[in-house]
């Protein structure tokens, strides 16, 4: 077991402890608290703002996933190829615009809640996703997707077979991206009401409790590092498993 | 059969294949030769429809190529390109069922023929089967994409400078191999090489290729006697006698007699029976078939055949 690898656990076993028993962790967060305020976040349980935290992440990002994989197909096949450069463009539009704007904008559509911070994480998800299924699927070898051709596979046979296989490294890598940006974004949403982790920074902040503060980033970047790592570990076997090793770090 | 019918490719204002015709027989070699950029990749990619052309067409055993769907006509034929194009992230096995799979086979014929496939090229099945290309020397890449591209025992075989990436050795070695494999069965093939020797030596005829045009289309013994062209002269090179005489086995000029030393074998070249005369002074070898003296070959016969035909 490599030492990354045990850091990594101890990260993960310290996290769900914190989460499940604050208290434990109480002298750690006495010092940061002033004149008796209280040291762990006490508004509501830190285990269900994490849990809905990441569901709403995990809803956002499968969404983004489906539809940027699926644009991306569509526009890199031979019927779609006069969307390929006004796709990019509006992808990349959608990701120049802050994530608050577009809080600020879905609110008065979808109302206060859970909804507009998905409609936001949504939109945000889309671009690294799209961007790196096109990489995937554009970049292939020529000789490769040649030869798929030349031994008659049809195209859905190509995409399926040949094409998706060998980019999937690639895409999984637009969909890390994505979750990380959205695990850190989801926060913002607390602003309009949904219950995410941002909650606790924000009574933090409103009370000057730094230990509040302290509390929610922690948790937000330990989700961010845990799942970024897991999410690399899973490209780098499918990286090797289908025999790309050059190519992928290249 | 392959009929080439006119077949012309025109990309923009560049006409790249302009009106060519030719006829492969069933069972021959056909070899395209031409410098860079003169259309052989886009003459072979019409055959299969990767390419479609502009106007003319292909007719296989009579058959129109465009009456069947483009895929299912690419499943017929097989095909081999330069760098192999093996999938990556299938195993060796995978790769070369690939076209049987399409086709629907069941999975233990497919498996039969993958091992059989392989002991044809050397590679001892328990072993590569499921190997991944990348952990395959250059060599063997090259050849199991061969093998993919005759896994549904295709009747016509297409290739695009498949030994352009190996060493010499190496080289001599596929060129064999595939020969005998075409013996065999009796594959027709239409091989892009812009490599004369290798042209000569695989082409039962050759077809030079210059700008898009067919300059000559003929056996290899034709093109090295009478080349049409100055250009087609030029691609042959000086070595015209050599190479007539790479053309012909020692069997073909045997004489009666005796003659000192180390016999040369019936089968041998020519050219290989001229180099031995002159490196071991001798003016005649003795020729030995399966182990049996069959005569002499004599040096000044040898030079003969090396003269330009008349
Ligand atoms: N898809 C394409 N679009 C435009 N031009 C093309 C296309 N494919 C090939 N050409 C042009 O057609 C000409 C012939 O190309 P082709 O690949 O058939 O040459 P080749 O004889 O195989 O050359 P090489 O020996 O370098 O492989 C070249 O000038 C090339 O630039
Ligand atoms: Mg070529």
């Amino acid at each position: 077991m490599s030492i990354g690898l045990v850091i990594r656990l101890l990260v993960l076993a310290l996290l769900v402890v914190f989460l499940v028993s604050p208290e434990t962790f109480a002298f750690l967060f006495e010092p940061l608290a002033k004149n008796n305020q209280p040291v762990i976040y006490n508004q509501g349980s830190l285990l269900d703002l994490t849990l809905n935290h990441l569901l709403i992440v995990l809803i956002a990002t499968t969404l983004a996933t489906a539809v940027a994989v699926g644009l991306a197909i569509l526009v890199t096949r031979p019927f779609g190829a006069e969307f390929l450069p006004l796709s990019r463009s509006l992808a990349n539009v959608g990701q120049t615009f802050p994530p608050v704007a577009v809080l600020a904008l879905a609110v008065p559509m979808l109302g206060f809640g859970t909804a507009p911070t998905l409609v936001a994480l949504f939109l945000y998800g889309l671009l690294p996703i799209f961007e790196n299924t096109l990489t995937g699927l554009t970049g292939l070898p020529p000789s490769v997707t040649e030869a798929a051709r030349g031994m008659g596979m049809t195209g859905s046979q190509r995409l399926i077979r040949v094409e998706l296989p060998l980019a999937l490294p690639v895409i999984l890598a637009g969909v890390r991206l994505s979750t990380v940006i959205s695990l850190a974004t989801a926060t913002i949403g607390s602003t309009v009401a949904a219950r995410t982790l941002g909650e606790v920074i924000i009574a933090g902040l409103l009370s000057s409790n730094t230990a509040f503060v302290l509390q929610g980033g922690l948790i937000v970047g330990a989700l961010a590092v845990l799942i970024y790592d897991g999410l690399s570990a899973i490209e780098r076997a499918l990286t090797r498993r289908t025999g790309q090793g050059a190519r992928a770090n290249a | 059969m392959i009929d080439i019918q006119e077949l012309t490719k025109v990309y923009g204002q560049t006409t790249v294949v302009d009106k060519v015709s030719l006829t492969v027989e069933a069972g021959d070699v056909c070899a395209i030769v031409g410098t860079s950029g003169s259309g052989k990749t886009t003459l072979l990619r019409m055959i299969n429809r990767l390419v479609e052309p502009t106007s003319g067409k292909v007719l296989i055993d009579g058959q129109d190529t465009r009456s069947v769907p483009a895929h299912e006509l690419r499943r017929r034929i097989g095909y081999a390109i330069q760098g192999h194009g093996l999938f990556p992230h299938r195993t060796v096995g995978q790769n070369i069922g690939t076209v049987p799979h399409l086709l629907g086979w069941d999975a233990a014929r497919i498996s039969a023929r993958v091992d059989e496939l392989l002991d044809l090229f050397q590679l001892d099945p328990a072993q590569f089967r499921d190997r991944m290309p990348n952990e395959l020397s250059g060599g063997q890449q090259q050849r199991v994409g061969v093998a993919r591209a005759l896994a549904a025992e295709p009747n016509i075989l297409l290739m695009d400078e498949p030994f352009g990436a190996l060493d010499p050795v190496i080289r001599a070695k596929a060129q064999e191999d595939l020969l005998a494999i075409q013996k065999r069965f009796n594959t027709t093939i239409v091989l892009v090489t812009h490599d004369m020797e290798e042209a000569i030596h695989l082409g039962s005829r050759i077809a030079v290729m210059d700008g898009g045009k067919l300059l000559q289309y003929a056996t290899p013994q034709d093109i090295l006697a009478n080349p049409a062209t100055d250009f087609v002269a030029e691609l042959i090179g000086g070595d015209r006698p050599f190479r007539l005489l790479s053309l012909a086995r020692v069997a073909s000029l045997v004489q009666p007699g005796e003659a000192k030393g180390a016999p040369i074998q019936a089968s041998a070249s020519l050219r290989e029976a001229y180099a031995e005369c002159l490196w071991s002074g001798r003016d005649a070898l003795p020729v030995s078939d399966n182990g049996q003296l069959i005569g002499q070959v004599s040096r000044a016969d040898l030079a003969r055949a090396a003269a330009r035909p008349s």
